[in-house]
């Protein structure tokens, strides 16, 4: 039997500490190790999918409810020549195309979208970092455009493309069907009652209220339906996806 | 007659008990330093619904690359060196609130923090269930935790406190059953912070709000529930020391051969 003594446990312990955070270190880059870890984000997936009946409403809030002030994160201004020239005309000239599987691809202008049926929400907002805003949005329910589109049997997701660049790469995301067609995912253009301002995406934005702010995608000058996300980008859905490893999920 | 004549054939510390409270200790520690990477994102907390850079923080770190404090409601803390501003391993100066030490990974990245925390999460709350399951089944709860009723008086609570100035009682509890102090200490621990950090956690879900709206409401809004998911990690910090402290005082090398290989029960007669 091995005798321990006071002094070995207390240096176990010691390099164990030690070992625990460089040891953590080795298995965090090692691929298969990540693969394991990520075998829970599918788990919030599935579990969060099964709660309910899918089609639960996030909760909505009252004027009195409102933050001061909305934050805005990611880009805060495009500043490409063709965003500030679009921007000087009130975005007269954008134009949202659908495209990829829908059985009739098509554009609308702003004033288009702004013309369709409009949904006004107010919802809390929950960055992926910690924060939360709550914010009233008014904007064109996403199922009215993808009923106009008219999607095709093998369409599964919807990816959404956008104006800003991150580091270079353009940014988009993307949502399964199940949340394309949930009654609180619009495409907002007015926020608190007012114009979308530049910092929060104008002139329209994604809001898919039952995931975290990375999912609503700013800036949106398209949406592309795909029966697989493997083609776009680097094939994980979304820029924050491709970049840093985030989760496509974001429900939790 | 001497006080520990063995007098049961079972372990102190039953087998359902060690594998939980091992398997626990480490999706535990697991937690709180990927939990730490995940807080460094927005080291800020709000109370409310809704809580960003603009609202009023009750705790924040706040960092720059000359000095760095904490601030609690309206007292500032120089935090320099240690919160806020600090030297990583190779010397130069990183200003994210909680040290490369104390977080998984070392090196910040929110994507794995979260990957890590909510993979351990899902084995600390299946272990957690299991085990509350497996000791209302093999009695743990009843014969060792069970406060009986005259134990609940103050008088009784405030003696068992007292006692623990006394290193002879100290080391007395590695043998005998669990005082007041140990039951309630116990108690509070896995029937109140633990639960309490898988709701406050589900609670700050979109989803989970969407799904279960009356837990982020319970809580007091999604930023109250961050707050109380912060604040219970500390108070589980707080009762990890002092349980540390009681197992050095008490014997060390047996409480921990005891909490691996089972130990003996000794009772008085």
């Amino acid at each position: 039997m091995t005798i321990i003594t006071r002094r070995k446990l207390i240096t176990g312990a010691a390099i164990g500490a030690g070992g625990l955070l460089s040891g953590c270190d080795a298995l965090n880059r090692n691929p298969l190790f990540q693969d394991i870890l990520a075998s829970a984000e599918t788990a919030n997936f599935v579990v969060q999918r099964t709660l309910g009946d899918r089609m639960e409403l996030a909760s909505e809030y009252r004027m009195a409810d409102l933050s001061p002030t909305f934050r805005a994160n990611g880009t805060r201004d495009p500043a490409s020549p063709e965003y500030d020239a679009s921007a000087a005309q009130g975005f007269a000239d954008w134009r949202l195309r659908l495209t990829g599987l829908f059985r009739k691809p098509q554009q609308f202008s702003l004033a288009a979208v702004q013309s369709l049926p409009q949904r006004t929400q107010i919802t809390r907002h929950d960055c992926v970092e910690g924060w939360s805003a709550i914010g009233q949005w008014t904007g064109v329910p996403l199922k009215i455009l993808l009923d106009l589109g008219q999607l095709q049997d093998k369409a599964r997701f919807l990816v959404f493309h956008c104006a800003d660049r991150l580091g270079g790469r353009p940014y988009y995301e993307s949502i399964d069907l199940l949340d394309g067609f949930h009654p609180q995912t619009i495409l907002a253009h007015r926020l608190n009652g007012s114009p979308l301002p530049v910092a929060n995406g104008a002139p329209l934005r994604l809001r898919v209220e039952r995931q975290l702010g990375y999912k609503h995608a700013k800036y949106v000058t398209g949406i592309e339906a795909v029966a697989s996300l493997a083609g776009i980008g680097e094939g994980k859905g979304g820029y924050w996806q491709d970049v840093a490893g985030y989760a496509w999920y974001a429900g939790i | 007659m001497p006080e520990d004549i063995i007098i049961a054939d079972r372990p102190r510390h039953q087998l359902a008990t060690r594998i939980w409270h091992w398997t626990n200790a480490l999706c535990l520690l697991i937690m709180l330093m990927s939990g730490l990477t995940i807080f460094n994102a927005h080291p800020r907390l709000y109370w409310g619904e809704y809580g960003a850079n603009d609202d009023y923080a009750w705790m924040a770190v706040g960092s720059s690359p000359t000095q760095a404090y904490l601030r609690l409601g309206d007292t500032r803390i120089d935090t320099t060196g240690v919160l806020g501003n600090w030297q990583d391993s190779e010397g130069r100066t990183q200003t994210w609130a909680f040290p490369g030490w104390a977080t998984i990974p070392s090196t910040y990245s929110l994507a794995d923090g979260r990957r890590w925390h909510f993979f351990f999460a899902w084995i600390f709350s299946a272990g957690l269930t299991l085990f509350m399951i497996r000791s209302l089944w093999n009695r743990h709860i009843q014969k060792d935790l069970h406060m009986r009723r005259e134990e609940w008086r103050p008088s009784h609570i405030w003696r068992s406190l007292r006692d623990h100035g006394s290193l002879a009682v100290i080391r007395q509890s590695a043998t005998h059953p669990y005082n007041v102090v140990q039951k309630l200490s116990y108690i509070g621990v896995i029937f109140i912070l633990l639960p309490l950090m898988i709701f406050t956690g589900l609670a700050m879900s979109p989803a989970m709000d969407a799904n279960w709206p009356f837990l982020t409401d319970l809580l007091g809004g999604r930023q109250s529930a961050r707050s109380a998911h912060f604040i219970t990690a500390f108070l589980l910090v707080l009762f990890f020391l002092v349980h540390i402290l009681m197992v050095l005082l008490s014997g060390p090398i047996g409480q921990i051969k005891a909490m691996l290989s089972g130990g003996q029960d000794r009772r008085a007669l």
